[in-house]
């Protein structure tokens, strides 16, 4: 110790304050986040009673559940990872389906006057609606389950990307729109390369937003369709009195969700530009 | 084969056509209720520099975006080589006040989608060497791969200027194209936008709006003085006599030289002065 001081008058100079490092902080937060979440679970318990499960028990569920995710062993006895995999293609597909009408309707409304004046009133009206209020036409046009749900996912997945997209698209600056014009871009290039670039970062935000509400509105679709996914699991646990597997799903969606949506913010990071 | 065809078809046409120069014609311009350039006439000869000069909303910039083609006129005419300049044309280049790159294009890109635009008779080797040659002669080649957000003001500039020299206009126009970079970065760009002008460039014609009294005295053969907004007109127009080329140092120091700035110095203070 002494040798050191000796050696280095640098370290004379005030102690710096002991920084803890990232890592490890990283992992203290996380720990106290679960202490939290543990003792708010506990003090509601205290209130509600013993119908809430503790959450020893629900963390004993939640293992016996992810241990084998991809278990199957008939219809009504499968792991939950199959379960979730069949809500996410469900949900993938109406989201695509929906992205694949709402992009090209948004920048028509963005690029186009009358389309955004005839279009809007519409998005307006309809947006506020559940998408779950879909469901009884949905079905009774499409006559199967699992393609009602899509339907309601469509529906949820257009209004964000839509609205997004036509005002990504709309707001175009002038400038590059003179640049445009002045080196006599066709329309074709002008879209390639100052449209789309331009209103990429807003058509993605719209993308992820809609994915987002797609991903709340399944769970719903799905306890009301009594098929399967991961809703339908819920409302199987709820019918089958186990608390502690909904209590389970919920923190399994809600992990879900946030690595989706992890994936859309790196994803919108690759096209964000800096001007 | 084929572009050699079509270019030769080109360089015809064009020599079909007189170079008469820019004609601008009792030109009033209206935003509105607002008139910002009332009766402007002015020719300007090919091959010559004017210069742009006049007090903040004088319509300087606005009689260059008419002669764009950006905007059209409210009153009168404008004719490039005795045909009416209705929209932008690869003819007239424009080098923007606040450079006006594509954020998300690197630096040869940005110049080569321009040039792809404006001159789709050009094949893809002859893109590439005239990109090469531009940003060669600005020195930017070894920053070709770079986002505008990784230059400094002054690279951003000579990207644009390269921009506009490698599309071949016969007139261009730049709109303060210097007004933002620092003292230094302005005398050498000017003189870099000399040497090419007067170099193999093609350009016949230059139009440059300025707010800087000495850069509109050493680049131009004529400076338009505007009277103050609304309602711009032409105030006065003073002769440049100085040969070319012109030794920025002797030339500065000159008896004329100083005449010619006094003579500009007072019109825009005494005359034209906002007190």
């Amino acid at each position: 110790m002494t040798e050191k001081i000796s050696t280095t008058p640098l370290e004379l100079k005030p102690i710096k304050p002991f920084k803890i490092p990232a890592v490890v902080s990283s992992l203290g937060i996380g720990a106290l986040s679960i202490g939290l979440i543990w003792a708010l679970w506990s003090v509601i318990r205290a209130f509600v009673g013993a119908d809430l499960p503790t959450p020893q028990a629900t963390a004993v569920v939640f293992w016996e559940l992810i241990k084998d995710p991809f278990r199957y062993g008939g219809p009504n006895d499968q792991g939950i990872g199959r379960l979730l995999w069949a809500s996410l293609t469900r949900v993938s597909l109406g989201w695509l389906l929906g992205g694949l009408v709402a992009i090209p309707l948004g920048m028509l409304m963005g690029s186009v006057p009358f389309v955004q004046r005839l279009m809007n009133p519409i998005v307006q009206v309809l947006r506020p609606v559940s998408p779950l209020a879909w469901y009884p036409i949905a079905l009774v046009t499409l006559k199967v389950t699992p393609n009602a749900l899509v339907f309601v996912i469509f529906i949820t997945s257009l209004w964000s990307t839509v609205l997004n997209t036509a005002f990504g698209v709309a707001s175009v600056p002038k400038d590059y729109k003179n640049v445009a014009r002045v080196f006599s871009f066709t329309p074709d290039r002008y879209v390639r390369q100052v449209l789309i670039p331009f209103a990429l970062p807003h058509i993605l935000t719209g993308l992820r937003l809609s994915f987002g509400v797609a991903w709340m509105v399944i769970v719903a679709a799905e306890m009301l369709s009594g098929a399967s996914g991961i809703g339908f699991f819920v409302w199987d646990s709820y019918n089958a009195l186990s608390y502690e597997k909904v209590i389970s799903a919920i923190f399994i969606i809600g992990i879900t969700g946030l690595l989706l949506d992890k994936v859309f913010e790196w994803a919108q990071k690759k096209v964000t530009y800096t001007v | 084969m084929y572009s050699d065809i079509s270019t030769s078809a080109v360089l015809s046409a064009s020599h079909l056509q007189r170079a008469t120069g820019l004609e601008i014609s009792g030109v009033s311009k209206s935003f509105g209720s607002y008139t910002a350039i009332e009766h402007v006439n002015l020719e300007i000869k090919a091959g010559e520099f004017v210069s742009l000069i006049g007090h903040s909303g004088c319509g300087k910039s606005t009689l260059l975006s008419l002669i764009a083609g950006l905007e059209s006129p409210s009153t009168g005419s404008l004719k490039l080589d005795g045909l009416e300049i209705q929209k932008p044309s690869p003819d007239r280049a424009v080098v923007f006040q606040n450079y006006s790159l594509l954020p998300w294009l690197n630096v040869y890109q940005n110049v080569s989608e321009a040039l792809e635009a404006a001159r789709p008779s050009l094949n893809a080797i002859e893109i590439k060497a005239r990109v090469e040659v531009f940003l060669r002669a600005v020195n930017l080649w070894s920053h070709r791969e770079k986002r505008p957000s990784e230059l400094s003001g002054g690279m951003k500039q000579r990207v644009a200027i390269a921009r506009a020299f490698a599309t071949h206009p016969k007139v261009l126009l730049l709109d303060e194209p210097f007004g933002a970079l620092d003292a230094l970065t302005r005398g050498s760009l000017q003189d870099k936008l000399n040497e090419m002008w007067t170099g193999e460039s093609g350009i016949e014609t230059v139009v440059m709006v300025t707010h800087d009294i000495d850069e509109a005295l050493y680049l131009s053969d004529r400076i338009v003085v505007m009277s103050n907004g609304p309602k711009a007109r032409i105030q006065e127009i003073i002769n440049v006599p100085f040969a070319r080329p012109r030794p920025r140092a002797e030339l500065t120091r000159s008896v004329e030289f100083i005449a010619l700035r006094d003579k500009l110095v007072h019109l825009l203070t005494d005359v034209l002065g906002k007190h």
